[in-house]
């Protein structure tokens, strides 16, 4: 069969794979500030999100090996098209080239999808697996026992019920972007990611032959927008906390009062 | 645009890339050009150039040339690191030295690219081009009295799609203006302009998975979406059909893998 093999050997379908493993990871980067987003409202709306989906289970493991999957396609794809590239550019570069009109985030592509990976790497191991920043790290007994005040509903379904104890994820966001280095870092990231994203957008749209003339200007119009707003609501929340408008609450009553 | 000289005789210094052979190594060389009138086009100015070269015994800059008028697509060099030099929609054959000011510097290289290898200074050895070309192979076609003009209807938007496609003279000016050195935009122009036509349909897959193959196989790099070759390409063909391509490509795989075999052993008639 012809299909794995054009659409893994081949330079189109290298293409294509990452244009659909992009459009996954775009899915999911905005589905994830949409929920993160929560964090601007009371701590019950982030703690019991959280709590939902870990306790999706086996779905769960589902999205995070489908995502892994996306991702190590996306940049195995990558790499061996500018591998390829690079040899078929040859030996003797130009004594003078000169930019047309490529934009400015397609030239950085390479750059800031590194950025991107050293920062979903360090963003894994602060907030799911704590390696780093441990100390504030949902798991840590100071954090365990946050006691739901009102109920989680997703969909109108009730799935955390007020007064079962969940992690407290809320307050260690706010904890996690203390340092200022990690909050500055945190908004580069977003930004250069952005950037990302700004051409790669665009760029899914051509790769999979849904682009014309008619319809480049009004598309990149669109993902401009889609971009500025993903950078604003990323940034906002390290933000938020660099800036003193989210601060961590002292500890409640009923937390301390915890047997 | 292009700044217009309009003045009177004037002189720019050339940095010509010089190269003996393909296995030899080349470097840039630096020639003055003195008395030049604003209305020579830039292959003229180099003629200029060569005949003093020769009359001082040197070896005199080899360049491709055929036509001069922008329409068979040998000219190629690239100039002050733009494929064809500064103007838009035109071959380095129909450039101006009025495009240039009075003592500027001008790099003039050949078009870059490992499946273009340089044969001798300017000139390079495009056959990659005509093998891809080979690859897609002829259209299905009655051979006998041509037929009715009227005796096939194809849309006059159809029509003028794949003419402005057929426009390509293959001159490799897309690939010396990407960084990829992808053929993608001379690919596509050729998996376009037939694709549109009613003529092209019976070869539609097999065409464009056997080009896109050839153009792997031959070493070019692949599209990352910057467009430098519609801006560079002489006659401005427009990287919708890249995208087009790929929308064929992504078909073609999928109908090719799914087909059923016919039964029997073939044979025929």
């Amino acid at each position: 069969m012809n299909l794995v093999g054009n659409l893994f050997g081949s330079s189109i379908g290298r293409k294509i794979l990452m244009a659909v493993t992009g459009l996954i990871l775009i899915g999911f980067v905005i589905g994830h500030l949409v929920g993160n987003l929560q964090v601007f409202s009371h701590p019950d709306k982030l703690n019991g999100y959280a709590h939902f989906l870990r306790s999706l289970g086996p779905a769960l493991w589902i999205a995070r090996i489908g995502l892994l999957v996306a991702v190590v396609i996306h940049i195995w794809a990558a790499t061996v098209l500018t591998l390829e590239s690079k040899r078929a550019r040859g030996g003797e570069p130009y004594g003078v080239k000169t930019w047309i009109q490529a934009t400015l985030s397609s030239r950085y592509m390479r750059w800031t999808g590194v950025v991107v990976l050293a920062f979903l790497l360090y963003h894994l191991a602060h907030f799911t697996l704590g390696v780093v920043q441990s100390d504030t790290f949902k798991e840590t007994e100071a954090l365990r026992h946050y006691k739901m005040t009102a109920d989680y509903h997703v969909l109108g379904f009730t799935v955390v019920r007020a007064g079962s104890e969940v992690l407290d994820v809320h307050r260690m966001v706010l904890l996690g972007f203390q340092p200022l280095v990690v909050a500055i870092f945190y908004i580069i990231a977003v930004g250069l990611l952005s950037l990302h994203l700004l051409h790669g957008m665009d760029s899914l749209f051509q790769t999979l032959g849904w682009r014309n003339a008619r319809w480049a200007r009004s598309l990149r119009t669109f993902v401009m927008l889609a971009c500025a707003a993903y950078f604003i609501g990323s940034a906002a929340i390290p933000g938020a906390v660099l800036t003193g408008l989210l601060k961590p609450v002292p500890v409640t009553p009923s937390v301390a009062a915890h047997p | 645009m292009v700044a217009v000289n309009t003045q009177q005789p004037f002189s720019v210094t050339l940095r010509v890339w010089r190269q003996a052979g393909p296995a030899q190594p080349g470097k840039f060389v630096e020639y003055a050009a003195k008395d030049l009138s604003p209305n020579m086009s830039f292959l003229e100015m180099l003629d200029v150039v060569n005949d003093e070269l020769t009359v001082k015994g040197e070896e005199p800059i080899a360049f491709a040339h055929d036509c001069r008028e922008g329409i068979c697509g040998t000219c190629s060099c690239t100039i002050n690191g733009k494929p064809h030099g500064p103007g838009k929609g035109i071959a380095t054959c129909q450039t101006y030295m009025r495009s240039f000011k009075d003592g500027d510097t001008i790099f003039v290289e050949p078009f870059r690219a490992r499946a273009f290898p340089v044969v001798k200074d300017l000139i390079t050895d495009r056959t990659a081009f005509d093998t891809i070309t080979q690859a897609g192979g002829f259209i299905t076609a009655r051979a006998g009295s041509a037929p009715d003009a009227n005796a096939l209807p194809i849309p006059k938007g159809d029509a003028d799609l794949a003419m402005d496609a057929a426009q390509c003279i293959g001159c490799g000016a897309c690939v010396a203006a990407c960084k990829n050195a992808s053929a993608m935009l001379f690919v596509s122009a050729k998996v376009g302009h037939l694709g549109l036509l009613p003529q092209g349909q019976a070869e539609r897959d097999r065409r464009v998975l056997a080009m896109v193959n050839t153009m792997d196989t031959l070493g070019f790099g692949s599209c990352t979406n910057q467009y430098e070759c519609s801006a560079a390409c002489p006659k401005l063909i427009s990287h919708d059909f890249i995208a087009r391509m790929n929308r064929d490509y992504l078909k073609a795989t999928f109908r090719d893998a799914f087909k059923p075999a016919p039964a029997g052993g073939g044979g025929g008639a």
